[in-house]
């Protein structure tokens, strides 16, 4: 055991320097810029991963609607940062504060109907009733707010806007979202068949974005929100600060010595429009760091726990852990909140590093099931081995493109050029990523099911 | 009272709309929910790949009707994607029986846990959609060809005097006859042959089966051949009557799975139930009942709004609810399938 833990630590001592050496290398080769945006993403992606490891790795949960949660995220990051519309809240504020009252009262009254006529032959009938009239009702009210809402200077909002909060208070919203839609499908889909939570999150997800597509008194739909705050300095406000020039001199002091007067300028100013992009992209690197390593921490610290333990237990064995007396579906059902609220975390980080909601960019080859092949290609089980897997992934896919491109390029350069054949190889070899990605994913559940960094046997 | 003609004329707004419309799709829905139920019986895994599968058949097909297409081949007033389709069958045929023979079968050996198969359908579905992409691209595609409609709409009118036209697309009519001897053919084959016994007997109990000397390899190869066969066809048939289009049909897997489920998963006969109930729910939540109520009341109730109840752009929201509520009433489905 000793040794098996060892080889882990040196193992993962050496996928994380490799991976370092990459983000160096491109950003030697290509640009520091580049290797930052790789780097925050990988980050972000690393979230997501935990989020999923903590879902698959701890209890066995299959999700695969890792998106759906993402966009919730997304969409808190946007709710809560941009500044409220306030022609658009005097249009339609209350009829959609009526037509949610009415939602909500419909649900609690069909709630009441499904309880205490449990026994009754009219159960059915009342339930329709109530349920045809409240729906009616929200309608009534809902409709023409939203008519109100969109049609206020639809070019320019068209949308209620959110609550105008600096955007990183919305990381946590963005959880607790998630948070709420899991606790939902939770309720429906655990405690039966494992393949019926796949299916119910793979609804909720799709679910998800339609709304956001389409719902543009909420979210402008596809017209996007752009614009978002930031929770770092502007470049812009970079260029004309005293103490960001004289870092800019005080690093750049090689490159400006000997020179003078206007050529001194010229060289200074390209520099600090270099460093400002480098130095934003160094902020969010170090938010998200943070919350990374907070939530790693909290996640070593759970599985070292007392609790840790009983999930571990029931993963391993749901038959004997119920007979121990655990509530099997109660701790399911909590970790898959626990889990789907990271990835909301995540998806908020995602949109504010953005900066604008796009609904469109939501789709489940990039936000589903490449962060799968993440935690099963870094060790699933292993919080260490997720983030690798999220680093790893992250970066092939980025740089898969190009190497693509290239080698459709080097493989069709014996044909002419302007050649069909060739041309549609050269435009499809993005597609081959998915096939990659997809042997990968193969590959690795067949011959080291254990991924990079397995799981250690406590 | 609204008069006769006026409630003949609702009659065929709502027959061309929802009840035409409905019966194509959920017949198109049931034979891909028919292959998800039997690898489920069978294999005992929920193959996320079928929808991607689907994609690769269709597409295969297609290849196939541009050559013949290119060779003047037609096939008079039907589709020429009809006469590709025994070539698209065989592509998938192959496609199945590979993966299941480099995927699969290891993890069958290794008694695997299902979720673990599933997880491998992930990966054959990334494959399968990336080759997709690679070969047809992303695109719309059309590839019907031939006559166009059975009636046409103006045909009807002229005939019955009516104001509402009834138009039936060749599509449609093809798709509920397809379907009507595929499933003939299939229940026939689980009922009287000895092949299909073997199935349903595997199907029923694994061990006594295998005791009782059956072979389970041919009875996985036979359910390969059989899904891959019902999802190429349901996937031309789909593809026919609207168009093809790589990521539409990585979005059928829904309903799919909600028809299979809402049946009774491993029950090919829920399949089928479940594929017009998926179908028909999806088309009547979110079909503008307005030209239908104008004609049933009094001029001055003519409805302003369009009377629907849910916008098109949800309509994978109606599969969700409906698999949603059978969960919590009858996690088993309508007909008892095989869950917990």
């Amino acid at each position: 055991m000793k040794l098996n833990q060892l080889n882990n630590a040196t193992r993962a001592t050496l996928a994380f320097s490799a991976m370092a050496g990459a983000l160096i290398l491109v950003g030697v080769g290509q640009s520091w810029a580049l290797s930052l945006t790789i780097l925050n993403l990988c980050l972000i992606s690393s979230v997501m991963a935990l989020g999923v490891n903590i879902q698959w790795g701890y209890a066995g949960l299959f999700n695969i609607g890792i998106m759906g949660f993402a966009a919730l995220g997304g969409a808190a990051a946007m709710l809560v940062s941009t500044p409220p519309v306030g022609n658009a809240w005097a249009a339609g504020s209350w009829n959609i504060l009526f037509s949610a009252l009415c939602f909500v009262g419909t649900i609690v009254a069909a709630w009441q109907v499904h309880k205490k006529l449990k026994n009754s032959r009219f159960q059915t009938i009342v339930m329709i009733a109530v349920l045809v009239t409240g729906y009616m009702l929200t309608r009534s009210f809902f409709d023409p707010a939203v008519d109100a809402v969109e049609a206020t200077d639809s070019a320019k909002t068209g949308f209620l806007g959110g609550l105008g909060l600096p955007i990183i208070l919305s990381w946590p919203v963005g959880g607790v979202l998630a948070a709420g839609a899991a606790w939902i499908i939770g309720k429906v889909a655990l405690g039966l068949r494992s393949d019926y939570l796949a299916i119910a999150t793979l609804g909720i997800s799709e679910i998800v974005v339609a709304i956001l597509k389409n719902e543009d008194w909420l979210t402008r739909g596809v017209k996007n929100v752009n614009g978002l705050s930031r929770p770092v300095p502007y470049e812009l406000d970079l260029h004309h600060s005293e103490w960001f020039i004289s870092l800019v001199e005080k690093f750049r002091a090689s490159d400006l010595a000997g020179l003078e007067g206007l050529a001194r300028e010229a060289v200074l100013k390209e520099a600090i429009t270099e460093s400002a992009g480098v130095f934003v992209k160094l902020c969010y690197a170090g938010l998200f760091t943070a919350v990374l390593v907070i939530i790693l921490t909290l996640c070593v610290l759970a599985l070292n726990s007392p609790w840790g333990r009983m999930m571990r237990a029931i993963r391993d064995n749901e038959t004997a852990a119920e007979a121990m007396g655990k509530d099997v579906t109660g701790r399911h059902l909590q970790i898959f909140i626990l889990g789907s609220a990271v990835c909301g975390i995540a998806g908020a980080m995602l949109t504010t590093l953005d900066g604008q909601l796009t609904p469109t960019s939501y789709i489940p080859l990039r936000f589903t099931f490449l962060i799968w092949v993440m935690v099963i290609v870094g060790g699933s089980g292993n919080n260490l081995g997720s983030i690798l897997g999220g680093f790893l992934i992250w970066f092939v896919w980025i740089e898969a493109e190009p190497a693509g491109v290239w080698l459709m390029n080097t493989l069709t350069a014996w044909l002419p050029e302007g050649n069909s054949v060739k041309n549609h190889l050269v435009q499809s070899a993005q597609h081959m990523r998915l096939v990659v990605m997809g042997l990968v994913l193969l590959l690795v559940m067949r011959f080291t099911p254990g991924g990079i960094i397995p799981e250690t046997s406590k | 009272m609204p008069e006769m003609t006026e409630i003949l004329n609702a009659l065929v707004v709502f027959t061309n709309f929802v009840l035409i419309p409905g019966l194509a799709y959920g017949s198109q829905l049931a034979l891909g929910a028919l292959g998800v139920t039997l690898v489920y019986g069978i294999l005992r895994f929920s193959n996320f790949a079928h929808g991607d599968v689907m994609a690769f058949g269709t597409m295969v097909t297609i290849l196939v009707t541009w050559w013949l297409q290119s060779l003047g081949v037609s096939f008079g007033p039907l589709p020429t994607a009809l006469l590709a389709l025994p070539l698209g069958i065989a592509g998938t045929v192959l496609l199945c029986l590979v993966t299941d023979k480099f995927v699969y079968r290891y993890y069958r050996a290794k008694k695997s846990p299902p979720v673990t198969l599933v997880m491998a359908s992930l990966g054959v579905m990334f494959v399968v959609n990336g080759l997709v992409r690679f070969i047809i691209g992303t695109d719309d595609q059309r590839f019907f060809d031939g006559e166009r409609f059975i009636m046409k709409a103006r045909d009807f009118k002229t005939l019955t005097g009516l104001n509402e036209g009834l138009a039936i697309k060749s599509s449609q009519g093809i798709t509920v006859v397809i379907a009507v001897i595929l499933v003939a053919l299939l229940f026939w084959f689980l009922q009287k042959t000895r092949a299909g016994k073997s199935m349903r007997a595997y199907s029923d109990n694994e061990d006594l089966s295998l005791l009782s000397g059956i072979d389970p390899d041919k009875v996985v190869r036979i359910t390969w051949i059989i899904a891959a066969a019902l999802t190429t066809i349901a996937g031309v048939l789909y593809g026919l009557d609207k168009s093809f289009k790589p990521f539409t049909y990585f979005q059928l897997l829904l309903p799919i799975f909600a028809a299979a489920i809402v049946g009774g998963i491993g029950q090919p006969i829920g399949a089928i139930v479940g594929g017009y109930v998926i179908a028909f729910s999806e088309v009547l939540i979110t079909y503008p009942y307005k030209k239908v109520v104008t004609y049933l009341v009094p001029e001055s109730w003519a409805p302003e709004g369009l009377l629907q109840l849910l916008g098109t752009e949800y309509k994978f929201a109606v599969s969700f609810m409906i698999l949603v509520i059978v969960l919590l009433v009858r996690p088993t489905g309508i007909f008892k399938g095989k869950v917990l």
